[in-house]
């Protein structure tokens, strides 16, 4: 197996809905691959159960070992990373703190180099770091979740929805930095509603629509498909 | 007569047949009078914890009451035991009344712990008071007498408890099944449904809160004349607590899981309190090591107690039947234009802005759709107009009339109806009572005609409603099993049911096809469309385009809490501004 | 009254509320970490008393029974709970983590009692037995729970309590105890008379609570704790896990629960079933707190010793009425005020 993430026939159910309905994808070491999908879609279900926050049926393999019996704490430890929707960012705790914790698995040893290199990437967060996390703007808390969990140097990093609420300049350094990360090595699962940006930068691309995958392939394959556009404003039919 | 009451009337004989066995000893006779005794406090709990949803642990404070007052009476002033029973009656009740009009307004885990609060405090405040013994308590309590025998033994005075049990137990099944205590059973996982449809629910919670005390204390008088002594131990928070673990362990929502768990909570302290100390070898209190290893299993194993285990060996009970009814009062549609009116509706979070001075309307007869991408503001103006959020600034105009400011329940009396988002239905009961908490503000009876089966009339004409409206969205072969059965798409028609049962002339639903399949979204559409060719107008919340587009006349679109368009689904799908919100900007 | 008897009266308030300063502060703890309302912080209290007292006198103290009883209460859960993957290392790391510390705890007990071997040490016992009592606690009672309600876990809390006392009239006995003062001298100053004993309470409190917040604000466990409190789902993604803070809470509420022994029991008598009310003392301040907010609970504890010690003078008998029934305000008070939230459960 060659891929870093696979997933097969992953199935999540919330009582009798079933959220997500088999899904299989795959993450090849150092690319993006991108779930697009319009709201309500199960994506942000999807990574949860890969990250082994929900109860999930179905494989979740990474690095080729298999994932089932191991709690996402534990995950967390073997390199995979989530930036959630909800960002979960320790509100009243500083910048700085909430960057130390993402290496909790990783020891204090290693925090000060780790605290350089994300404060190289995001100079922002380093001006702000003993400001409260709560008081950031959108945008910086954005930077600060993705801060957070590279300090664990993950070599799988799943975002969700990192444009949510922000405005377009700022997806636009965001998607940057996804790429440039890229470059260094990581791997990226990105989900994103807005699906011209998430194209823009990614290698790969599923479409996810309630619950299942209806589309995949090479993210500009996608991006010229005209269906895309038809599941988020309607078909009209 | 029902199989419910068939079951009731078995249980009755069993019980009242105990002492006149000859072979069953004196000491189980009393014993199960204890536990006839316990089972009324119990009973109570099951109604304010199992069914209302609010936790004490100070139930055994109001047993005092009910103690405390006929032993005074009845030995510093003489008074016969029997009449200080409406004394006994009437101390728990104000107590009840003051002590749960600052309780049934604690939120979550507050309320539990205000109990603990008074529930310990009383115990102190019986200890310490002269003129009811203090820690001594009263002696000497003179015993019940019927026609002039007095009633001394266990086995003479078992028939007085039990004889009262089974009347609590009646007028409780009662209550249970009429228009209060539909509402009453909708506090714990659908409050905000029951007030959706005009349910006053502090009344509903205070209700309950005093029910439960009243006869708590009427157990508290029997107990007196039982034991013929009082003390204040016997009404400590310890005492509460273990009137709470019957509950539990019968299961806290049944009307038997009390007397099943007062049961096993009596006979078993007895039967440690002989064995234990043999253990141990040392005298003691060492039932509370088994109860509290008992409470704590309980919950990780088996949160719904033992009655649903015994139950399931019983014949469930019938579906009940639907009998023609005069129809409940209806009153025509709205005819004023527009019908809802939102002006510069302005919602404020702290800093943030999450309804930006948005303005729009819904006119007779119309279905209008709000949309938006996530995190838009679309919830949030939806609960500025149901009352649930209230305005910053800006109006909402209801027919004519300003209904800013206005809670939830008299948003209802508008016979303005809504569903929810996270469906919010009581699972453990019927389609059909669902749906029939929908006609609380067409009807009137109240808790005393509900608990003496008074409403009869009225019932059938509230359950005649409820059937036709779930028969008019299709769920007519699914009103008798519980909801909790029902697939996501019909839940969300059994709450449009219940919305219907209010007889609305503005019907609001929250993503209404979120979670459904495709075949339950078309049956879905249909029954809007039916609905608005009936002459109901409808606001819907929703993010499936193709069902938004498709089934409304006319659009609004926020984005970021303002508005950004407003027009028919063409003029919405081509606007450039609702392009770039849902597909994102070119980068 | 005259101004010596306010400033006695102040005096012993303050010394009181500095106890229930410290359980305030290991209940908002626990409940900003797992939350549960932990009740059984009080038997912490009077095992760690009573401990105390039995090692004083050369006997071997009650709690080796019962720091064994839960050791093996947690192994059994343990051992069903990992069920489905029985290899002998799993079973090698569960036996690690509790009969084993247990048995060698209770063996070094056994046999350094008698010795008598002077305050200190009796201290270092006490803390090595019940110490571990918290997190086997915790394991037992609330870690099967972790996803339930707060009034779940509030119930459960009661009946933890509930079998804990049980458990203590067992291993400890009905008798009760009051162990030497580590200092015994009383100073004058002006016309007030005061002791060191409780000059040592509001010092060791102070001291306490100083250590508290380094370990909060310094040391990363102290940081994953606040982390966790903070957002459970944020804790768990940057790999804290829920059992390991409620672990650590719970072992720190048990030594909080101690070192308000250590500082009591030379003061009043404790019982098997004292700890108890001490411990709803130290309650009653931690909601006026809101159970989330250290600095206002330990203010309030303060505050709540005073108001006891005068109503104690003015109306000693419903000193109790007076402590529990101030707190139904201030719960309706923060009913109406907090955030509008469910309250309803699954």
């Amino acid at each position: 197996m060659s891929a870093l993430l696979e997933v097969a026939d992953l199935r999540v159910a919330y009582g009798q809905v079933e959220a997500v309905q088999g899904v299989s994808l795959s993450v090849e070491p150092g690319t993006i691959a991108t779930v697009i999908g319009a709201n309500g879609a199960g994506k942000t279900t999807l990574l949860a159960a890969i990250m082994g926050l929900l109860p999930a049926k179905g494989g979740v393999h990474f690095e080729g070992e298999d994932l089932a019996y191991v709690p996402a704490e534990e995950r967390v430890a073997r390199g995979i990373s989530l930036v959630p929707e909800q960002r979960d960012l320790f509100a009243t705790m500083s910048v700085q703190e909430n960057l130390e914790l993402g290496a909790f698995r990783r020891g204090r040893a290693e925090i000060p180099q780790r605290l350089e290199e994300v404060y190289a990437l995001f100079p922002r967060l380093k001006e702000r770091r003993r400001q409260h996390a709560g008081t950031l703007s959108g945008g910086e808390r954005q930077m600060l979740a993705m801060g957070r969990a590279l300090m664990a140097r993950p070599r799988l990093l799943m975002l969700d929805e990192p444009s949510l609420g922000l405005a377009p300049l700022i997806v636009r350094d965001i998607l940057k930095t996804v790429s440039q990360l890229r470059d260094t090595g990581v791997s990226i699962l990105l989900v994103e509603q807005n699906a011209r940006a998430a194209l823009a930068v990614a290698d790969t691309a599923y479409v996810m629509e309630l619950g299942a995958i209806t589309l995949s392939g090479p993210a500009s394959t996608i991006a010229a498909d005209p269906k895309v556009s038809e599941i988020y404003l309607g078909g009209g039919h | 007569m029902s199989r419910q009451w068939v079951g009731f009337a078995v249980f009755a004989v069993v019980m009242l047949a105990v002492p006149a066995v000859p072979f069953i000893p004196d000491y189980w006779v009393t014993l199960l009078a204890f536990v006839g005794v316990s089972s009324l406090v119990a009973l109570g709990l099951v109604l304010l914890t199992g069914v209302g949803g609010m936790t004490s642990f100070g139930q055994a404070a109001f047993v005092g009451f009910g103690a405390y007052a006929t032993a005074l009476l009845s030995t510093s002033y003489g008074w016969s035991p029997w009449p200080t029973l409406l004394v006994s009656i009437a101390v728990t009740a104000v107590a009840a009344l003051v002590i749960g009009l600052v309780t049934v307004r604690l939120k979550g885990h507050f309320l539990p712990l205000g109990t603990i609060a008074w529930g310990i405090s009383f115990y102190y405040l019986f200890g310490n008071l002269q003129f009811i013994g203090a820690y001594d308590g009263i002696q000497g309590v003179p015993p019940l007498s019927i026609f002039g025998t007095e009633l001394l033994s266990g086995r003479a005075f078992y028939p007085v408890i039990w004889v009262i049990v089974l009347a609590a137990i009646a007028l409780t099944l009662n209550l249970l099944d009429s228009r209060v205590g539909r509402a009453i059973r909708a506090l714990r996982s659908g409050a905000a449904a029951a007030e959706s449809v005009g349910v006053n629910i502090w009344t509903a919670k205070l209700a309950v809160f005093v029910y439960a005390a009243v006869l708590a204390g009427i157990a508290g008088w029997l107990y007196a004349h039982f034991q013929r002594a009082v003390t204040p131990g016997a009404f400590g928070l310890n005492a509460g607590i273990e009137y709470l673990l019957m509950a539990v362990v019968g299961g806290a929502g049944h009307v038997y899981g009390a007397v099943l768990g007062a049961g096993i909570v009596t006979i078993l302290k007895d039967l440690l309190q002989d064995w234990l100390p043999l253990v141990f070898g040392q005298g003691g209190n060492y039932e509370g090591i088994v109860f509290g290893i008992l409470l704590v299993a309980l919950l990780q194993g088996a949160r719904t107690g033992f009655w649903p285990l015994l139950a399931s060996l019983f014949p469930k009970p019938g579906a009940r039947r639907i009998l023609d009814a005069e129809p409940l009062g209806h009153e025509g549609a709205g005819t004023d234009n527009p019908l809802l009116e939102v002006r510069e509706a302005r919602k404020t979070f702290g800093g943030l802005v999450a309804v930006n001075d948005v303005s729009f309307q819904v006119k007779p007869g119309e279905i209008v759709g709000l949309i938006g991408p996530n995190g838009a503001g679309k919830s949030t103006t939806f609960n500025l107009v149901t009352g649930v959020t209230r305005l910053t600034a800006g109006q909402i105009v209801f027919r004519s009339q300003t209904i800013t400011g206005l809670a939830p329940a008299r948003v209802a009396r508008r016979r303005i109806a809504r569903t929810f988002q996270h469906v919010k239905l009581s699972p453990a009961m019927t389609v059909l009572d669902n749906v029939a908490i929908g006609a609380h503000l067409r009807t009137r009876a109240g808790f005393f005609s509900g608990m003496l089966a008074l409403d009869r009339t009225e019932e059938r004409r509230i359950f005649s409603e409820a059937a036709r409206q779930l028969q008019r969205v299709g769920l007519a072969d699914r009103m008798h099993i519980e909801a909790g059965a029902l697939s996501l798409g019909e839940q969300r028609l059994a709450e449009i049911a219940r919305a219907l049962c209010l007889d609305p002339v503005l019907l609001l639903l929250d993503e209404p096809a979120a979670g459904l399949r495709h075949g339950e979204k078309q049956a879905l559409a249909t029954l809007i469309e039916t609905l608005r060719d009936d002459g109901m107008s409808v606001l819907l919340v929703e993010h499936d385009m193709d069902f938004v587009m498709r089934l409304t006349n006319h659009i609004v679109v926020l984005d970021f809490g303002s508005k950004i368009a407003e027009g028919s689904p063409q003029e919405v799908r081509q606007n450039p501004a609702v392009i770039e919100a849902y597909l994102g900007a070119d980068l | 009254m005259d101004g010596t008897i306010a400033l006695f009266l102040i005096q012993d308030g303050i010394t009181n509320g500095a106890i229930y300063a410290l359980l305030a502060v290991a209940l908002v703890l626990v409940f900003a970490v797992t939350r549960v309302i932990l009740i059984p912080q009080g038997d912490f209290v009077t095992f760690g008393g009573l401990s105390l007292a039995a090692l004083e006198m050369g006997r071997v103290p009650g709690s080796v029974a019962m720091l064994l009883a839960l050791a093996a209460g947690a192994m059994v859960m343990d051992l069903v709970a990992a069920r489905h993957d029985f290899r002998a290392k799993r079973i090698g790391a569960i036996l690690l983590r509790t009969l084993v510390p247990a048995g060698l705890i209770s063996g070094a007990v056994v046999l350094l009692a008698p010795l008598q071997l002077g305050p200190a040490v009796s201290i270092l016992l006490t803390a090595c037995l019940v110490i571990p009592m918290g997190p086997y606690l915790y394991r037992i009672a609330f870690q099967p729970l972790a996803r339930a309600s707060v009034l779940v876990l509030l119930i459960a809390s009661v009946g933890a309590h509930l079998a804990m006392t049980g458990l203590g009239l067992v291993f400890f006995g009905a008798e009760g105890y009051r162990t030497a003062p580590l200092i015994d001298a009383n100073f004058q100053i002006g016309p007030l008379f005061v002791s060191a004993q409780s000059l040592l309470v509001i010092g060791a409190t102070v001291v306490l609570l100083v250590l508290l917040s380094v370990f909060f604000g310094r040391t990363l466990i102290g940081k994953a704790l606040r982390a966790s409190a903070i957002n459970q789902r944020g804790a768990r993604i940057v790999g804290i896990s829920t059992e390991l803070s409620g672990r650590v809470a719970f072992a720190m509420a048990a030594a909080i629960g101690i070192v308000s022994a250590i500082l009591i029991a030379p003061l009043t008598t404790l019982y098997y079933d004292s700890g108890f009310l001490i411990g709803l003392k130290g309650f009653v301040a931690a909601i006026i707190g809101g159970l989330s907010a250290y600095v206002p609970a330990v203010g309030a504890a303060f505050a709540l010793g005073i108001v006891e010690s005068f109503s104690s003078f003015w109306a000693s008998a419903f000193k109790e009425v007076i402590v529990f029934m101030s707190i139904l305000p201030i719960l309706l008070w923060r009913s109406i005020w907090s955030p509008p939230h469910d309250d309803e459960e699954e």
